[in-house]
């Protein structure tokens, strides 16, 4: 692969369902060594596009490459390039954590002895080596994904494609497949992952791209777009309504923004640059006024904001 | 971390080649399956076993064979024709359970060989159905059964049971594909027992009510059972109909038929999980 081409692209893909347009126009570039989020809610065509890169489904038209390599007029090849781990983990329930790793080792045409040490190693490095003897319905949650982003793993393919690879998961299994994903990038793997979180795609990705009715609506890295979003948010919540001016008065100060102020929830919120050094800034300074809050709360801006706002610009350009 | 992998190969042979190892490790993920889950392995053969067993002695007694033949020489080759339409059941559930978990999207997702997939699935498969008619075979010969035609004719009787066979494998891979879901194998068992029953496998066709009997004539399972009687040299509930005087005929005609429109069927539905 030559350096400058990249590791993924998607120029103009398009992809009906009767009426329904799952990919309308989605271009993407995903650099070499990089991990990119994308970023959308549910139906906006984001399983449809990764789908299509890792050659499970042909596109009505566009043409999409990785590796290097068409996905529909060289798909076997890329197939040799790529990883794929599904929202599901697409493991054999019955066979155990190794014998699903040989199989799949073996289907990717290693030979017996290398399909065997393969499985080895990758069990030892998703700390599977413990349970990869037992059936794999027997494994938790966070485990069963684990082998499914090994089995995805086992040419050590140079672009893996994750598909909500946390969902479903409860934190401390999330965390393990978080530390897994970054691991992976750490050595040079280009990853595309797609997520309905934020907060994911702020912990992993170097950039985002945010798809909405298939096709891609704003891009950038997480701070690019966290500017254009607008950023997080300090909510204080007041003991007493008397306060709201001169607590409002007191978080402007502070965050360089005009603080709003909700009088019915006894409400006053603002938007902050730097979260941690507000909050730290704030809480001292509420109480040396004397103002007693019942709540202080960082948080980001949900994702029906971030599309809701990525969307109203869009409008704005279009219109 | 360097791999060695073989380059993908343009020539025929080589293609072939792999067709038939990638084949094989499908193959070999199922014997796993079996050696993984050997109690459900032995109840899965003991079930048809136990059918055998209940129409042989719960039943038994009551049946009686027009010509005068022993009920269990009648039974056994209904049985058998009966478990292989059941292996429908056995193919859909592996079929479906690896689409809907995502499974079949992986296998496709990796440079294998895609005929590999339908290949492996088959040779499992028939494998099963090799063991299950091994067990029903001993069981039989326990109970009295026996054939009286020689052994190549025997023989030939076991080649119509898994050509029936064949046919239930090629529709449960469609109806596996088209449904994806395993749930659905409840459905599959609502038309199959009926089905399964409403044949000449337990009872002659010409005790039921006329329209039952004349689909029970119709069956595929009839004209298997009807043809491996004649070859084991069992006796049978001959009717005087060209259906029954034709088992041989139509126990190579009605699997060839399911098979030539449901293979087509399956490989273009397979096919298509990439529109």
């Amino acid at each position: 692969m030559p350096a400058e081409e990249p590791a993924v692209v998607a120029e103009n893909l398009r992809k009906r369902y009767g009426d329904t347009r799952a990919l309308d126009g989605f271009d993407l570039t995903v650099a070499p060594g990089t991990v990119h989020g994308l970023l959308g809610p549910n139906g906006a065509g984001k399983t449809t596009a990764v789908r299509v890169f890792a050659t499970l489904l042909r596109p009505d038209s566009g043409t999409a490459r990785v590796a290097g390599f068409d996905v529909v007029r060289q798909a076997e090849r890329a197939r040799y390039r790529l990883g794929l781990v599904g929202q599901h983990a697409a493991v054999d329930e019955l066979l155990s954590g190794r014998q699903n790793l040989e199989m799949f080792g073996r289907l990717y045409h290693l030979s017996a002895a290398g399909a065997r040490r393969r499985a080895g190693e990758l069990l030892e490095r998703f700390r599977l080596a413990d349970t990869g003897g037992k059936p794999v319905k027997q494994y938790s949650g966070g485990m069963r994904r684990r082998l499914d982003l090994a089995a995805g793993l086992i040419l050590a393919p140079p672009v893996l494609f994750l598909d909500e690879p946390t969902t479903g998961l409860d934190p401390r299994a999330r965390n393990e497949v978080w530390d897994a994903i970054r691991q992976l990038a750490a050595a040079g793997t280009t990853v595309l992952l797609t997520t309905q979180y934020l907060e994911e795609a702020d912990q992993l990705a170097d950039r985002v791209s945010v798809i909405d009715h298939g096709r891609v609506v704003a891009g950038g890295t997480t701070d690019e777009l966290k500017r254009r979003i607008g950023a997080d948010r300090i909510d204080v919540v007041l003991r007493s309504g008397a306060d709201l001016a001169a607590a409002a008065a007191l978080l402007t100060g502070i965050a360089g923004e005009e603080a709003e102020t909700d009088p019915d929830r006894r409400l006053v919120s603002v938007p902050v640059r730097d979260r941690m050094a507000a909050l730290s800034e704030l809480v001292p300074a509420l109480a040396s006024a004397g103002i007693t809050a019942e709540d202080v709360a960082l948080r980001r801006p949900t994702l029906d904001e971030v599309f809701l706002h990525l969307t109203a610009k869009e409008k704005e350009v279009v219109g | 971390m360097t791999m060695t992998i073989t380059a993908p190969s343009r020539s025929a042979l080589a293609r072939l080649r792999w067709a038939f190892t990638d084949g094989w490790t499908i193959t070999r993920r199922d014997l796993t399956h079996w050696a993984n889950q050997p109690v459900q392995f032995v109840v899965n053969l003991l079930f048809s076993v136990m059918v055998l067993l209940m129409f042989g002695f719960l039943f038994g007694g009551a049946m009686a064979v027009p010509d005068g033949g022993d009920y269990q020489d009648f039974l056994v080759p209904g049985v058998l024709a009966l478990t292989m339409v059941f292996g429908v059941e056995a193919t859909f559930t592996a079929v479906s359970t690896d689409a809907q978990r995502g499974v079949t999207d992986r296998f496709r997702s990796l440079p294998m060989a895609p005929s590999a997939v339908v290949l492996g699935r088959c040779t499992a498969d028939m494998l099963g159905a090799v063991l299950t008619l091994a067990a029903l075979v001993v069981a039989g010969l326990l109970m009295g059964w026996r054939w009286h035609n020689g052994f190549a004719s025997a023989l030939a009787a076991f080649g119509l049971l898994l050509l029936l066979r064949l046919a239930m494998l090629w529709l449960g891979i469609y109806l596996g594909l088209v449904t994806r879901s395993p749930e659905a194998v409840m459905a599959l068992q609502i038309l199959v027992w009926p089905l399964g029953f409403l044949s000449n496998a337990f009872v002659a066709p010409a005790t039921m009510p006329a329209w039952l009997g004349s689909i029970a004539e119709w069956n595929p399972l009839s004209a298997t059972a009807a043809a491996t009687r004649e070859l084991f040299g069992n006796p049978g509930w001959g009717g005087e109909g060209w259906l029954a005087q034709h088992p041989l005929l139509l126990a190579l005609l009605w699997p060839a038929a399911l098979i030539a429109v449901f293979c087509p069927l399956a490989i273009r539905r397979y096919r298509n999980l990439s529109r």
